[in-house]
């Protein structure tokens, strides 16, 4: 095995995911209706009832449609990275799993490769929702369209690599319906893609606490405080390292020696 | 170990649980040699190819492929493997040629390598034509043959079959099973084919009889008719599957 080997492969995986996506225009269109209807309905819903403080990254006082945009774009990803586990769960009792598992290279790096692929699929969509909140008059200065880029890179990554991992004590697709109600809205509405922490504070400590601490808010102010040019060096050290737990874990979870693959007796 | 074997079982016993899929199962095969893999449904068939492909892990026992060590020397093990799974494990939105394309990058080959790999295989299997064809186009028969055709595009010394010819017609059956063992002699490959189907089998093909997880007969065609006092293999299966349908 050699470098170009291990190249080809992971082009090869990145590819054929891109080709799925393009190719299946009503998953690329279901992905982006999804936030659009929270962008269009709910925040010119909310715009009246919610009174939004200046606070960091901003600097003046904004609409809540531009304060929900990051959070939608997480949602984007969040979304993302759940539908990729989904299919894995699915090439996995379809059989398709099979050929890559089987194929010459170590099984981290075929995770790593899928969960890449997952993740510029999700970019390309954040980019389309982006282009179409500009239009929309939801404009960040240029050069955030360009900074957001590699903290979008590290927000796929790690919710991406959330979502391995759970496919990795899945066993039937039905399970998925699990995942919906215990993972992806609690950590959707417990975060602050919706409100602000402070706002989140008067009302409950209690999710106050669970909100600072979950790895979503952390991702969606990584990508609010990007796209307008500032680094927000907290959450991107909390999203990195919550992508290194989940990917371990979900690397331990696909080992046929260590892992829940021995336990459920499937691969 | 003998490096005229290709593919080495020994002492191989797996459960789920508490229950025994395999118990002490050994059998060697050589390049060649097309072994038929018979038991009825349950007997631990696929099991056994989940722990060639290291899909699950060999804890008892050992499985070597051309010499390596399937559990310490994986990745080599692995480069030397061809498997048709018994479900389609093709992409069906993709086209024949994508798909196989995709496993020639998994493999770590370059373009130029891999469309002529590709063109070979295809042509054997009169498949080069419908290269562009998305598979979800192709019938259940046509579907098999790219699968058989794509398992052996990085030249494997072991090819694996998973109840390949489930599901498909008469004709396109035979054809298949026709053209494995043909590749067998050609190309010195060793084949083993999990089957339940014993017109399946050739008269000089190998046969091992898998029974409730436990090797029940392991030789050629002739040794286990010979060993088992019968006439036919459809006696010799239900003699040691205790009228089992096969």
């Amino acid at each position: 095995m050699n470098v170009v080997h291990y190249w080809r492969a992971m082009w090869g995986i990145i590819w054929r995911e891109l080709w799925r996506f393009v190719t299946q225009r009503e998953r690329f269109i279901s992905a982006l209706v999804r936030p659009l209807v929270w962008l269009f309905v709910f925040a010119a819903g909310f715009r009246a009832a919610l009174g939004l403080a200046i606070t960091p990254p901003y600097e003046t006082y904004i609409l809540y449609e531009v304060y929900i945009t990051p959070g939608l774009i997480g949602m984007i990803q969040l979304f993302n990275g759940m539908q990729s586990s989904l299919s894995m769960v699915y090439d996995r009792e379809m059989g398709s799993m099979r050929i890559l598992m089987v194929c010459p290279l170590p099984r981290w790096f075929l995770l790593l490769s899928k969960l890449l692929a997952g993740t510029g699929v999700s970019v390309l969509q954040v980019y389309v929702f982006l282009a179409i909140a500009w239009f929309y008059d939801i404009q960040a200065p240029w050069q955030g369209y360009l900074w957001v880029l590699p903290a979008l890179l590290l927000s796929g990554l790690m919710l991406g690599a959330l979502g391995l991992l759970l496919s990795s004590f899945i066993k039937q697709l039905e399970n998925f319906a699990g995942v919906m109600n215990f993972v992806i809205f609690p950590m959707f509405f417990m975060s602050t893609a919706l409100y602000p922490l402070w706002k989140i504070k008067e009302s409950s400590a209690l999710l106050y606490n669970l909100a600072q601490y979950n790895p979503f808010s952390q991702a969606v102010e990584l990508i609010r405080f990007a796209l307008y040019g500032q680094l927000n060096s907290q959450a991107l050290i909390y999203t990195f390292v919550a992508f290194i737990v989940f990917m371990t874990a979900a690397i331990i979870g696909y080992n046929p020696s260590k892992g829940m693959m021995m336990r459920k007796g499937g691969a | 170990m003998n490096s005229s074997i290709a593919l080495s079982v020994e002492d191989l016993s797996f459960s789920y649980g508490g229950k025994k899929a395999l118990t002490q199962v050994n059998f060697k095969i050589r390049p060649g040699e097309c072994t038929v893999l018979l038991g009825p449904n349950g007997a631990g068939k696929s099991t056994l190819f989940s722990l060639i492909t290291r899909l699950y892990d060999t804890r008892d026992g050992r499985i070597e492929l051309c010499g390596f060590d399937i559990k310490r020397q994986t990745l080599l093990a692995l480069a030397k493997l061809g498997v048709v799974f018994q479900q389609t494990t093709l992409d069906m939105d993709l086209s024949v040629l994508q798909n196989l394309r995709y496993h020639t990058s998994l493999h770590g080959m370059g373009r130029k390598q891999a469309m002529q790999r590709i063109q070979q295989e295809l042509e054997r299997l009169n498949m080069y034509d419908r290269r562009f064809e998305k598979v979800r186009q192709l019938n259940g028969g046509h579907r098999r043959r790219v699968e058989i055709a794509r398992a052996l595009l990085h030249k494997p010394s072991v090819l694996l079959l998973d109840e390949p010819t489930v599901g498909l017609d008469v004709p396109s059956r035979l054809s298949i099973v026709e053209y494995v063992h043909r590749l067998a002699v050609e190309e010195k490959l060793a084949v083993l084919w999990a089957s339940h189907l014993i017109d399946e089998i050739y008269s000089d093909d190998h046969l091992i009889v898998l029974h409730k997880g436990q090797v029940k007969a392991n030789g050629t065609v002739d040794d286990v008719l010979k060993i088992n006092n019968a006439l036919t293999i459809k006696d010799v299966f239900y003699t040691l599957t205790q009228g089992e349908q096969a």
